[in-house]
């Protein structure tokens, strides 16, 4: 398993309800119903990840973040996640305002456009970044959306989000070591994990 | 004198619907149907596949479509042709009957033993037209009598596609408790226009037959064999797609008759002239008009939201039952729309629900083919189900 997902579930308490948007394979879906005995769903865009997961007894339907959130009732899950999407999607803040309206608390994860290299290479070079997180050309990619770690911060305060807990993490997903401010993860967490609360 | 090629007998219309035993369940309670009346005793003619278990708790019922019947997995005794989902249902299969005790009946108001327009009143006389209007609710609750009489408290599964998916909607909003999981395949929660429309062309066609003589063609030992036949002709095309008709048939033709005919205007017939003229005639020889007119309309009537104030999601407030709907690209008499917005319904009821369209250019009729996706995507679905039920 990814290991970001490997940390996310860690972050999801046990029995939970839980909706995955973005599910892909369905991985962490059954992760958390298997391991953590949760009651977890998956919403993915792309049918053949779909069909997979089906296949593997995973309730799991076709739908995107953009419409299909507000189909939901308020409070119908204690989690709800998003991995790796947020800035491909049409209307950030309007999906974060969903998913903290459907669900309890949100789980985001985002690649971070204030890294140094996405930073360097831009002033270097001149020319759009290309990094191991940010790999696609400006004219292909589905990152429409890019934002920082400071400016996603901004964002939760601005629209009155608790953030319960926050993290860099490397491209691997795993935790790296720039707790303590939000400034030096900024410049040095590849990606952001926050989860958030309704204030 | 000779037939002209595209004349009437054209087609084989030989009247013929032989009778056969079926396998019946009697109530003799009789059910008041909702549109007021009441059916003294009824029956219902089903099949059964597998064993209960002891916790007779892996039952699974399977609902026919609007010509289907309870023969799922074996041949049908009146055509000797298989059973209609026999690919799918079976040792081994989609749906195990190694594992799951599979049920089917035939609905109420249908000809292969169930209680309909075919059957006798209790004054010994022939319902025919007199026999009173059904609606989705009424199949559904005399089926939960029939599942009632096998001794089984909770159905494991409903799954049924096109009218059967309809079926599994009403069950599902019906007997919420129940139904442990449900599988609508290419359905809607109400019938569209388009298909009341199309529903009405094929009456009309049965009406316009003088052999019907105003439903009562039975006491004159007649069937309105032409006007069944160009109903049933009609609805077959709304079953493709064009992409399947033009790869099956193309615009090939073959010629017909003397060479007197040949030499005429409709000397040769295009391929799928014949083929639907094949499908006419051999439906007539099983399925009788008036159960045709009569579960025809309880289709048009079928619309579950309208039975909550016009909000579907409060057809399925609080329900625990987990859904998975299938839907299919080419399928544009239920498109995927219509499946997307039971989705949706279920999403604001909060229910468990799967969605999945498959890919294929067999239009409607993919339900009833070897459709490798769609019956991963069933089976996948079924044994995560019996996984939460505990069914081993």
């Amino acid at each position: 398993m990814r290991v970001d997902l490997r940390l996310i579930a860690s972050l999801i308490e046990p029995g939970s309800r839980v909706l995955d948007i973005g599910s892909g394979d369905g991985t962490l879906i059954e992760h958390l119903f298997r391991t953590r005995g949760c009651d977890a769903r998956g919403l993915e865009i792309d049918m053949a990840e779909v069909t997979h997961s089906v296949a593997h007894g995973l309730p799991v339907m076709q739908g995107d973040a953009d419409n299909d959130l507000t189909q939901y009732p308020d409070g119908a899950f204690d989690y709800v996640v998003l991995t790796r999407t947020l800035q491909a999607v049409e209307r950030p803040r309007e999906v974060l305002k969903q998913m903290l309206r459907i669900g309890t608390r949100a789980l985001v994860s985002f690649p971070n456009f204030g890294h140094w290299q996405v930073r360097w290479q831009l002033m270097r070079t001149g020319r759009m970044p290309v990094t191991a997180t940010w790999s696609r050309a400006w004219y292909e990619t589905p990152n429409i959306h890019p934002c920082t770690i400071l400016d996603f911060r901004e964002l939760c305060a601005q629209e009155g989000y608790a953030v319960e807990q926050w993290l860099a993490i490397d491209e691997a997903g795993r935790k790296s070591p720039w707790r303590r401010s939000l400034t030096l993860a900024n410049m040095f967490g590849e990606q952001a994990l926050f989860l958030m609360r309704r204030a | 004198m000779p037939q002209h090629a595209y004349s009437a007998t054209a087609m084989d219309t030989t009247p013929s619907l032989p009778e056969v035993e079926h396998q019946q369940a009697h109530f003799p309670e009789g059910l008041t149907l909702e549109c007021g009346q009441a059916l003294e005793c009824f029956a219902l003619a089903y099949r059964t596949y597998g064993a209960l278990n002891a916790a007779r708790s892996n039952a699974i019922l399977i609902c026919h479509a609007l010509t289907g019947d309870q023969y799922v997995a074996e041949p049908q005794p009146v055509t000797g042709k298989p059973g209609w989902w026999d690919t799918l249902v079976g040792p081994g299969l989609t749906i195990d009957t190694n594992r799951f005790f599979v049920i089917c009946s035939n609905v109420l108001g249908g000809c292969m033993g169930s209680t309909g327009p075919r059957s006798t009143r209790p004054d010994g006389s022939i319902w025919g037209t007199d026999f009173p209007p059904i609606t989705m609710r009424d199949m559904v609750r005399a089926q939960e009598m029939l599942v009632r009489r096998l001794g089984i408290e909770r159905l494991f599964a409903v799954v049924g596609g096109s009218m059967g998916g309809m079926q599994v909607l009403e069950w599902a909003a019906s007997f919420p408790q129940k139904v442990f999981a449900a599988v609508p395949i290419a359905t809607a929660a109400y019938h569209s226009a388009q298909n009341i429309a199309f529903n009405e062309v094929s009456r009309q066609a049965i009406f316009a037959d003088p052999d019907f003589a105003g439903g009562r063609y039975w006491a004159q030992g007649k069937i309105p064999a032409r006007g069944l036949a160009v109903a049933r002709m009609m609805a077959h095309i709304t079953y493709l797609s064009e992409e399947a008709l033009t790869r099956k048939f193309g615009r090939k033709t073959r010629a017909v008759g003397t060479d007197a005919e040949a030499a005429s205007f409709f000397g040769e017939v295009f391929e799928v002239e014949s083929y639907l003229r094949h499908q006419g005639s051999s439906f007539v020889r099983r399925f009788d008009a008036n159960s045709y007119l009569t579960v025809t309309r309880a289709m048009d009537w079928f619309d579950l939201a309208a039975e909550h104030d016009g909000n579907l999601s409060a057809a399925f407030a609080g329900t625990k039952t987990r859904f998975c709907l299938v839907s299919f690209t080419s399928d544009w008499l239920f498109p995927t729309a219509q499946s997307r917005s039971i989705a949706r319904a279920l999403n604001r009821a909060a229910a468990n629900v799967s969605f999945v369209e498959i890919d294929t250019d067999r239009g409607h009729d993919a339900f009833l083919l070897d459709e490798p996706d769609f019956h991963r995507t069933l089976a996948g679905f079924l044994s995560g189900c019996a996984e939460h039920a505990g069914i081993s």
